[in-house]
């Protein structure tokens, strides 16, 4: 039988997800393992227990100093960034989007526009960002914002161009305005493809929060991330590492499931 | 052209050309109120092209289309309702709202409020009821076979009243017991309306099965180097009532009598567009 033919059965289906993680922790145990029976003392590799024991800690036991749980202000401070941002991006993405897409006016005047500002990479703005906004939370929603904006109004508007032409022109049999095919014609087709969107720009959203963390920030994940590399901790690096890759995947996951519940027509199709 | 000058729908000397590729050449016909006017013709021959001029959603290069003795306004509008082989109904609002939103979609938000909305729900569901579709008035298009879903599309043209119906190879995609029936459902939707219909199809018998006339749109210029040289036009005019037979002279048949005819009947081609 040939290797395109053959699907895996629902054990064999399971055991083909796991493996790979189970992989990677054999490798790690194993390679933690060697470390420290050469060394006990060995920072690099700390043993999963330990890494439980850490995380336990983080999560519980309140700052000597502050009496926080930083955790979960770090958790919080990244969360809310990363949510304005992502929202302030989705938001002038969907509106323009929309007008590149259906208006050949707007399109002309901005198609070349968008195209080339996206090529600007976000990073090299963060100084122009800490000069002009300063070091608080503005500065680092901004470089969410600029970072994925332009993606998202580009591909918006390429999903809007890609409406069959046949329902404008119907739309425009029945008599709707611009204004009424772009609310009820195109917006409604167009919001499940602004959760897929915003579901792939999550991880650059990510990647410039840490970024705007670990160079001016007094909380957050990336932040705290920065601040213990200084003393090798290990353990609480993997530990907030792990989290936000959990956090991604939540959100992710949540954002999948409301296109599902809201847009059930889209997945018919 | 020995007909009134005060026909319903009457095209004069009309050209269309896509860049330098000419698609249509001296076209000139005139319609009656309450006609249903098939559109025959080989693929390429700019039989839809004809359509979208009608719809006026492109502009001649050349000539001019009136209706009820107004020119066309420049873009698509309540008066000429179309259904397209695929596409013409939306994916995203139930069947129901799919026919409500003939209504809707005319106001300033695209929809409708309150005792307004409730009134063209109700409308909506007698329409849905009417065409044998009132029980799946609560799904969306997607689930529902082809015939339903151009059933949906027809429905939801007439329900904005337009005076013209314009349909794009309406049945292309149906089989053949289903597109039986279609033909059922829209003569009797065409005896309660009286509504003037322009249908483009591949399917000769169709066109004269359903239509008053049969116009064919053929090249009568052809040059084998430069297939693409000259643009077609209408080149018979059937009486569809009586048998089929010619009451207009064909335009300039006289010199390549066959081709245009048996050109068209080379038919189950699909067309590009």
């Amino acid at each position: 039988m040939r290797l395109i033919n053959r699907h895996p059965g629902r054990a064999l289906y399971a055991a083909l997800v796991a493996l790979p993680f189970v992989l990677v922790a054999i490798a790690y145990s194993a390679g933690s393992a060697a470390r420290l029976a050469e060394n006990p003392q060995d920072r690099i590799l700390p043993a999963p227990s330990h890494l439980a024991a850490t995380a336990f800690r983080l999560m519980t036991e309140p700052d000597r100093r502050s009496g926080d749980l930083l955790f979960w202000t770090d958790t919080g401070a990244s969360l809310s960034r990363l949510g304005i941002g992502v929202g302030i991006a989705a938001l002038i993405g969907l509106v323009l989007g929309l007008a590149i897409g259906l208006v050949p006016l707007v399109r002309a005047g901005l198609q070349s526009f968008v195209s080339v500002v996206s090529m600007i990479p976000p990073l090299a703005l963060l100084p122009i960002l800490f000069i002009t906004l300063g070091v608080g939370e503005a500065s680092k929603i901004a470089l969410i914002a600029i970072g994925i904006t332009p993606f998202l109004i580009r591909d918006l508007s390429a999903r809007t161009l890609e409406l069959p032409q046949e329902q404008l022109v119907k739309a425009q049999t029945l008599g709707a305005s611009t204004l009424s095919i772009a609310l009820s014609v195109a917006l409604p087709q167009i919001l499940p493809r602004l959760i897929q969107s915003v579901r792939l720009s999550l991880g650059p959203a990510w990647l410039f929060l840490i970024a705007a963390e670990a160079v001016a920030s007094d909380s957050g994940l990336g932040y705290r991330i920065f601040l213990v590399r200084r003393f090798l901790a290990m353990d609480v690096i993997l530990t907030y590492v792990a989290w936000i890759t959990l956090l991604a995947v939540v959100i992710d996951f949540l954002l999948a499931t409301l296109s599902r519940r809201l847009f059930p027509w889209a997945e018919t199709r | 052209m020995g007909r009134d000058a005060m026909s319903f729908v009457s095209v004069e000397d009309l050209f269309q050309s896509y860049g330098k590729r000419p698609i249509l050449e001296r076209v000139a016909f005139t319609a009656e109120e309450g006609e249903f006017v098939s559109i025959v013709g080989a693929s390429g021959c700019g039989k839809s092209t004809f359509l979208r001029l009608l719809l006026d959603q492109e502009r001649p290069t050349r000539g001019r289309i009136m209706v009820d003795g107004m020119p066309l306004t420049g873009e698509p509008n309540r008066s000429r309702g179309i259904v397209f082989q695929r596409y013409s109904v939306f994916p995203h609002m139930t069947v129901r709202d799919n026919i409500v939103a003939a209504e809707g979609l005319s106001r300033p938000l695209g929809r409708l409020f309150g005792a307004v909305k409730r009134a063209a729900r109700e409308r909506a569901q007698t329409t849905l009821d009417h065409i044998g579709l009132g029980h799946v008035a609560d799904q969306y298009p997607a689930s529902l076979s082809g015939g339903m879903q151009q059933r949906l599309a027809i429905a939801q043209a007439l329900a904005a009243k337009p005076r013209i119906l314009l349909l794009d190879e309406p049945f292309g995609a149906l089989d053949p017991g289903t597109r039986e029936r279609m033909h059922v459902f829209l003569q009797e939707l065409r005896a309660e309306t009286k509504m003037t219909v322009f249908m483009v199809t591949h399917d000769l018998p169709e066109a004269f099965k359903l239509g008053d006339r049969v116009l064919v749109f053929d090249k009568v210029r052809w040059d084998p180097t430069d297939p693409e040289a000259y643009g077609a036009t209408i080149t018979y005019d059937f009486d569809a009532r009586d048998g089929g037979i010619p009451y207009q002279t064909p335009i300039s048949m006289q010199e390549e009598d066959t081709h245009g005819f048996h050109g068209s009947q080379a038919q189950p081609v699909a067309s590009p567009g």
